[in-house]
């Protein structure tokens, strides 16, 4: 569209190709959720993982962290146009978890996670897979707090942050894909922020 | 023929909106009315992506509150100045009649109220999160609807207060609207309440209400956190409560 808006020339600040398409550099960490933080105490926190056959296994707290431990270093993304670069996390693998958890994946291409709060989020199980996606407990060297999705979130950083659902409580595998809660409020499917997939249809 | 329900869904289109008027609510908040051809409505509580083109193609976008009831072909935004942002300042400082731009939406499709909805309604808002929640109000007035709505608005000082005028007569004219106004750092003389950060007693309890009532807050994270704390304390249900934070959305 032929537009121009009288007067603005902007602060241009990026020009740093780790900062996707739409996206301004953000040093603080925003919040975004669409109801009060839930209280989940460590000892009460499980991840459910339910099979496309209906199997399940549930891992506590003390379960997964016997499961081997990540550091990851990495930039991410919320739909809301903020980018947070180098951000450092500690996690577990989906990998690893989704193999202590004993359910199989066969049949299975998406999966619908589930969080404290009723919030739910789908995404392929393809992109929790292969070293991509974690079960994350802390944040910047420590322990993740509640507003941030503590005790435990979900962490996906290549897809926008809505994905990486925070109070993370099941992992749903899915035999065909199904809508999460912002997914049916309009916002993308997938959500990749290097194509800007932000609301349904982009 | 093609079967229209089974093709990818369209991306929201762009459209181009004018600026129709401005003005400052507070020294640092600016009402800015936009007419925009072809513009769909919204539900109160939405919001909408503006973006700003200079003249050699640069863009920058943002993400505003909808402060108007939902109207089709004009938009109303109240935008809180963020001295280091990029597209706040120009609606805030720049913009005047004439000027163009582009919004897409309408965006968010849980925090947001209509009259269908038949529960009383508890709105909490600090600082310029009022926004959203002022369409809800104004919605509520121009369609006539009679569930019971209470405002609990925090903001700095009275000087902070967007909208104060119009609050005021809201309250007066609209059965059913109770507005309390709140200051974090220095009230009026005559307050009986001691300025400063959201405490419980400011909140109404869940038995307030004749029916248990849907809450919307919205503000600044730590707000929100402390609001959302108190009215789970008051026996609001967590499912109840609606919560829209603002970063810096600069």
């Amino acid at each position: 569209m032929d537009i121009v808006t009288r007067g603005f020339v902007g602060r241009r600040s990026g020009g740093d190709p780790r900062i996707p398409p739409g996206q301004y550099l953000e040093r603080d960490f925003p919040v975004l959720s669409a109801g009060p933080t839930p209280v989940v105490r460590r000892e009460d926190w499980t991840l459910r993982v339910e099979g496309v056959d209906g199997s399940s296994g549930i891992l506590s707290w003390a379960d997964l962290h016997r499961l081997p431990v990540e550091d990851v270093r990495t930039d991410i993304h919320c739909v809301t146009k903020w980018s947070k670069l180098d951000t450092s996390w500690r996690g577990v693998d989906v990998e690893a978890v989704l193999a202590a958890a004993g359910v199989g994946t066969q049949g299975a291409t998406h999966v619908l996670v589930h969080a404290h709060g009723g919030y739910t989020t789908n995404l392929p199980l393809a992109d929790l897979r292969g070293g991509r996606a974690w079960i994350a407990t802390e944040y910047e060297g420590a322990s993740l707090a509640p507003e941030h999705g503590g005790p435990a979130r979900l962490l996906v950083p290549h897809l926008y942050f809505w994905k990486s659902a925070k109070w993370v409580s099941g992992l749903q595998l899915l035999a065909q894909d199904r809508p999460g809660f912002w997914e049916q409020l309009g916002y993308h499917e997938y959500g990749d922020p290097w194509r800007e997939q932000r609301y349904v249809g982009d | 023929m093609t079967v229209a329900w089974s093709s990818p869904p369209l991306p929201m289109p762009w459209y181009r909106a004018r600026v129709e008027d401005a003005w400052l609510e507070t020294r640092t908040a600016r009402t800015v009315v936009l007419d925009v051809p072809g513009w769909p409505g919204h539900h109160a509580g939405q919001h909408v992506d503006v973006r700003l083109t200079a003249d050699d193609g640069y863009t920058a976008t943002r993400t505003y509150s909808v402060a108007s009831a939902p109207e089709a072909g004009r938009l109303v935004l109240t935008v809180q100045l963020v001295t280091e942002g990029e597209v706040s300042p120009w609606l805030v400082g720049e913009a005047r009649e004439g000027d163009e731009l582009e919004v897409r939406g309408p965006i968010g499709g849980w925090f947001r109220w209509d009259e269908q909805m038949p529960e009383p309604v508890l709105l909490v808002a600090g600082g310029s999160g009022v926004v959203p929640l002022m369409a809800m109000v104004r919605h509520r007035s121009r369609v006539g609807a009679v569930q019971p709505f209470h405002l609990v608005y925090s903001a700095r000082t009275p000087d902070h207060v967007i909208y104060t005028n119009e609050l005021f007569a809201l309250a007066r004219t609209s059965p059913g609207l109770r507005v309390d106004r709140l200051y974090t750092r220095g009230g009026l003389p005559d307050d009986a309440r001691e300025p400063g950060r959201l405490r419980p007693q400011d909140l109404p309890a869940v038995d307030a209400f004749p029916a248990p009532p849907v809450v919307y807050v919205c503000g600044p994270s730590g707000f929100v956190e402390a609001a959302g704390g108190i009215l789970i304390d008051q026996g609001h249900d967590s499912g109840a409560i609606r919560t829209e934070r603002f970063g810096p959305s600069s």
